[in-house]
């Protein structure tokens, strides 16, 4: 079993372009605050990054920023706030629900509700639906062939 | 008849998927011709947030909001290592020129290539703020250079420009904007 | 010279889609033997020229022939060969001509392998895949021919493929997608034909099914493939963004998954025909849409291509033409599809059509999540941004009906359940304690707290794979015993099996990712040590490492787990010379069953100490595992004793 562990553990190593910068938190809950604000803050100017993920000079002083907040003690909330107070709604990654928004849980919703009532109409019906007559019966021309066929198969 | 009627009724639920589409390829269309980068300020309408920023030439002189509003001006955010600054540069120098009042903001920059570069490109602002780390530049909404704020006497920020201000859009919309500045 | 060869049979190639698309439609109509015939070898032709055309420009890339503009931007003399060929795909008019050469290939093997079609369908199907080559070919031919020289100019060198696509992950990912994206046509094809000719009997259903199997199986692996190679490449633990060109491949996958099922139901019960029939049309139009917002700079991206107005023009016009006219003409004729046969509430069928359902609905929130932005703020609504946060929200709250059914399905009959269903509830009430506890269990185990959304996710795949063993059992033991009734079960089940297992892997991955993930990012000297999630990290020393065209650091680290030893690893941080001073760094990924752990190395800092990240992810290889499973029950749907294609009156003869 051991064995096949360790065979299991390979090493791998591969490229990546990413920055690592460190910040010292005080507690868990600021360091876990922190990773969630900036993963779903977007930088205003990449090419559609998070704020942890981008390299440009805006996203990092928007991440010591948010670093300086959260060690500050402000709530989620008010730091998002700042941002959006600052650069719009753009930049966070949770759309604002407002009327203009609405089709994103309105549109699917409608969706599975009037798919839903035509499944339940559709397995009510009593009656088949309509047949394709063209499907179902054969022509006497065919039905003799059929017959021919079938005869042929028996010898 | 109720037939007819029920014909018709299931062409026009058929024909639902094709207005769709139809409907999103008009916004694709526009879409074409949009830069999708460009975000917009959330400032016009607002005044000039409170700050207190060192003077670019005078570093012993601190600026406050106040000299951001008084008369209709441009507020130019601007760096050394910004290469789209420099071909805007000149066109800022003929606009200063002209009498137009630009307020420039050095923005996340070294204070000495910053005052090499006024020295040597000739410098149209009137005031020079320095914002090296850039605060000004985040409660602003700044998130590159060049961008131009459009800032009234009142020190109500009207309108935001990104990119570089060149003779075919200032005399296209931008000069427009200016004068209407009260 | 070359060049110019690769160039006419590509404009020969464009010509045989113009002949494809109407010689054939017009024997069709008038019912013309031989102008039905044509379609076959047309096809052919068209199939050998693309090839050679793409032969000469991988032979271009392959001798450096700089004087082609297209291979002197995306290629360099000392990019490694196997670089050089998948710089063919790197760029836009390459990769254009990637997507033509596939759909040739896939007009070729339509042509070929359908034997039991008759011509006239045939020579109609083949009809409207010349006419989606005629738009490819002419969008090349017009706006992205990767033929165009630069001379009088000879560049010395080429500026070189992306580093970050020097990555076998990236050699085999476009490929596979378009494989995928292009194959989707196929079911289009097939969709559009029978309307065009009015009538659409069972068959249609069998003969275009195992076309859709292997395109889905292909885009599958394909997004899989991405997936993971976004992991180990780009450095930042996740595998999945919401990004917009990702959205594009998933959105055909969601309306590909809905097909696959809804065909098998319209093949075997006659019913869902115009809704199969929308889902053709559905696929291939959002492979099509896809391809317009990658290429056309409407939606920001990394991956996006780089845009033109232009071509994002030519692009929009063949979709209108393509979507809207299939869509006109599914408005028109679809009035000729008719259903025959019913189905009740607790049947197979409709547990496959809620989950068709669910899966559209899915498709409506990543299509509505990735266009909103733009029509939000071409409205003036102001910009906004969907991301994250949002998919991954409605995806878990749809995640949980969507599995429930699907355990269900297959121990419902077609048609109708028996009367008395309580024995079958009973069981599934069964299951779903089993599963529940399991999904408890398993957190319990391997970490250190219960979190109730990763329950859920658990519990969703459990229920999955205990339905799913208990469905095989019920089929096994239905007229034999357990082992000799295993046996005689046929691929095609088998298939849907693995399908199913496969998506419950992939839940118990993400389930434990999203929840069971810790990423730490530290301040490290040599000689400094961290213990998180039972593993010690030890900083043992940095040194200088050098390759051949870069220079660099490596950082070792001494792994353990609860004392044993487990692993080392060597994460990198290099600055290739050739680059302009961005420091690339070489991430170092231990794998494992249970869980990846990962170390990148960032830059030193200002009291000389290290900046180290480390994540430990828990099961994440789940994820792409159960995309292979997924794929490879898709292989067996495929290779079942149905589609053989031996001739079976000459296997009965002998």
């Amino acid at each position: 079993m051991k064995k096949i562990f360790v065979l299991m553990t390979l090493m791998l190593s591969f490229s990546v372009a990413a920055v690592i910068d460190v910040y010292d938190f005080e507690t868990e809950e600021q360091e876990a605050l922190f990773r969630t604000l900036t993963a779903e803050l977007r930088c205003p100017k990449c090419q559609n990054n998070n704020l942890a993920d981008s390299n440009a000079s805006i996203a990092k002083d928007m991440r010591q920023k948010t670093y300086n907040m959260v060690v500050d003690g402000k709530e989620e909330d008010e730091i998002v706030t700042y941002w959006i107070d600052r650069f719009g709604n753009f930049v966070l990654y949770k759309p604002p629900v407002t009327l203009g928004t609405a089709i994103l849980w309105v549109g699917p919703g409608l969706f599975i509700l009037f798919g839903g009532l035509i499944i339940v109409r559709n397995s009510r019906r009593k009656v088949s639906v309509e047949t394709d007559d063209r499907d179902e019966e054969l022509s006497s021309a065919e039905k003799d062939r059929l017959a021919k066929i079938l005869k042929d198969s028996e010898k | 008849m109720t037939n007819d009627v029920k014909k018709k009724k299931q062409l026009m639920t058929r024909l639902i998927p094709l207005i769709v589409f139809l409907c999103v390829s008009i916004f694709l269309y526009i879409g074409l011709f949009r830069d999708a980068t460009v975000l917009e300020s959330t400032f016009i309408g607002r005044p000039v947030p409170e700050f207190a920023l060192n003077d670019l030439v005078e570093p012993e002189l601190q600026h406050d909001k106040s000299v951001l509003s008084g008369k209709p001006m441009l507020l130019n955010v601007w760096a050394t290592w910004c290469p789209t600054c420099y071909s805007e540069h000149k066109y800022l120098n003929e606009l200063a020129e002209d009498g137009v009042y630009i307020v420039g903001m050095n923005y996340k920059d070294e204070r000495k290539k910053a005052l090499k570069w006024l020295d040597e490109l000739d410098n149209p602002y009137k005031i020079s703020l320095y914002d090296p780390d850039g605060m000004l530049g985040l409660d602003l909404g700044v998130y590159g250079a060049p961008e131009t704020f459009f800032i009234d006497s009142k020190g109500i920020i009207q309108y935001k420009h990104v990119g570089d201000i060149n003779p075919r859009n200032w005399n296209g919309e931008l000069k427009a904007v200016y004068e209407q500045l009260k | 010279m070359i060049p110019e060869i690769g160039h006419f049979s590509l404009i020969v190639a464009t010509a045989l889609s113009f002949l494809l698309a109407i010689y054939p439609l017009i024997g069709a109509k008038i019912n013309h033997p031989g102008m039905i015939n044509s379609a076959k070898p047309l096809a052919i032709m068209q199939f050998l020229l693309m090839s050679l055309s793409f032969a000469v420009l991988a032979y271009s890339f392959a001798t450096d022939d700089f004087s082609v503009g297209y291979v002197a931007t995306n290629s360099n003399s000392l990019l490694p060969i196997q670089y050089k060929i998948s710089a063919v795909w790197g760029g836009h008019e390459g990769s254009l001509l990637l997507w033509s050469l596939t759909l040739a290939i896939w007009t070729a093997a339509v042509a070929v392998f359908s034997r039991g079609i008759p011509k006239v369908a045939l020579a109609r199907v083949l009809s409207v895949m010349g006419m989606i080559a005629i738009g490819f070919n002419l969008f090349i031919l017009l706006t992205s021919n990767p033929f165009d020289r630069t001379l009088p100019y000879l560049p010395l060198d080429g500026n070189d493929l992306n580093p970050l696509l020097q990555d076998v992950g990236l050699i085999f990912h476009p490929p596979m997608l378009y494989m995928g994206y292009v194959g989707f046509s196929v079911a289009f094809s097939f969709a559009i034909a029978a309307l065009m000719a009015g009538r659409l009997d069972s068959a249609w259903a069998r003969w275009s099914r195992p076309w859709t199997l292997v395109a889905w199986v292909f885009l599958t692996a394909g997004i899989a493939l991405g997936s993971w190679w976004a992991y180990y490449e780009l450095g930042w633990g996740g595998w999945w963004f919401w990004d917009p060109v990702e959205n594009s491949s998933f959105m055909p996958w969601l309306a590909g998954t809905a097909l696959i099922h809804s065909l098998a139901v319209s093949e075997k019960r006659g019913v869902f025909k115009s809704w199969t029939v929308l889902l053709s049309i559905a696929a291939f139009s959002l492979s099509l849409l896809g391809t317009f917002l990658v290429r056309s700079g409407v939606l920001v991206s990394v991956h996006a291509f780089a845009s033109d107005p232009a071509r994002g023009l030519f692009i929009l016009a063949f979709l209108i033409a393509v979507v809207g006219g299939s869509l006109l003409l599914f408005a028109v004729k679809g009035s000729e599809i008719k259903s025959r046969g019913k189905y009740g509430l607790f049947s197979r069928e409709t547990f496959l059509l809620v989950n068709n359902v669910l899966l559209i609905a899915a498709l409506l929130v990543v299509l509505i999540g990735t266009l909103l932005p733009l029509v939000h703020k071409e409205l003036g609504m102001g910009s906004i941004s969907i991301g994250v946060p949002f998919f991954n929200n409605i995806f878990f709250y749809m995640i949980i009906p969507f599995a429930i059914a699907l355990g269900v399905a297959p121990l419902l009959r077609w048609k109708k359940q028996e009367a008395d269903l309580r024995p079958l509830f009973k069981q599934l009430a069964v299951i779903a304690v089993a599963s529940i506890v399991l999904a408890v269990a398993l957190p319990a185990i391997f970490a250190d707290k219960i979190k109730i959304v990763a329950v859920i996710g658990f519990a969703l795949a459990f229920w999955v794979i205990i339905t799913s063993a208990l469905e095989v059992y019920i089929r096994a033991t239905h007229r034999h015993s357990f082992a000799s009734g295993v046996i005689k079960l046929g691929r095609s089940h088998w298939a849907m099996v693995l399908g199913h297992v496969g998506l419950a892997m992939m839940l118990i991955g993400i389930s434990a990712t999203q929840n069971y993930k810790i990423e730490k990012d530290l301040r490290m000297l040599p000689g400094d040590e961290v213990v998180f999630a039972d593993y010690l990290f030890e900083f043992e020393r940095i040194a200088e490492s050098n390759g051949a065209n870069y220079e660099g650091y490596e950082a070792v680290f001494k792994v353990s787990k609860n004392g044993k030893f487990e692993t080392v690893l060597r994460a990198e941080k290099r600055n290739y010379l050739a680059q302009r001073g961005m420091p690339m760094t070489e991430a170092a990924i231990d794998w494992g069953i249970t869980r990846d752990l990962y170390i990148a190395l960032g830059e030193q800092l200002k009291d000389d100490s290290w900046a180290i990240r480390i994540y430990y992810e828990p099961f994440i290889r789940f994820i792409w595992w159960g995309g292979l499973v997924m794929a490879i029950g898709g292989l067996l749907a495929v290779s079942d004793r149905r589609y053989r294609f031996v001739n079976k009156r000459v296997a009965k003869a002998q």
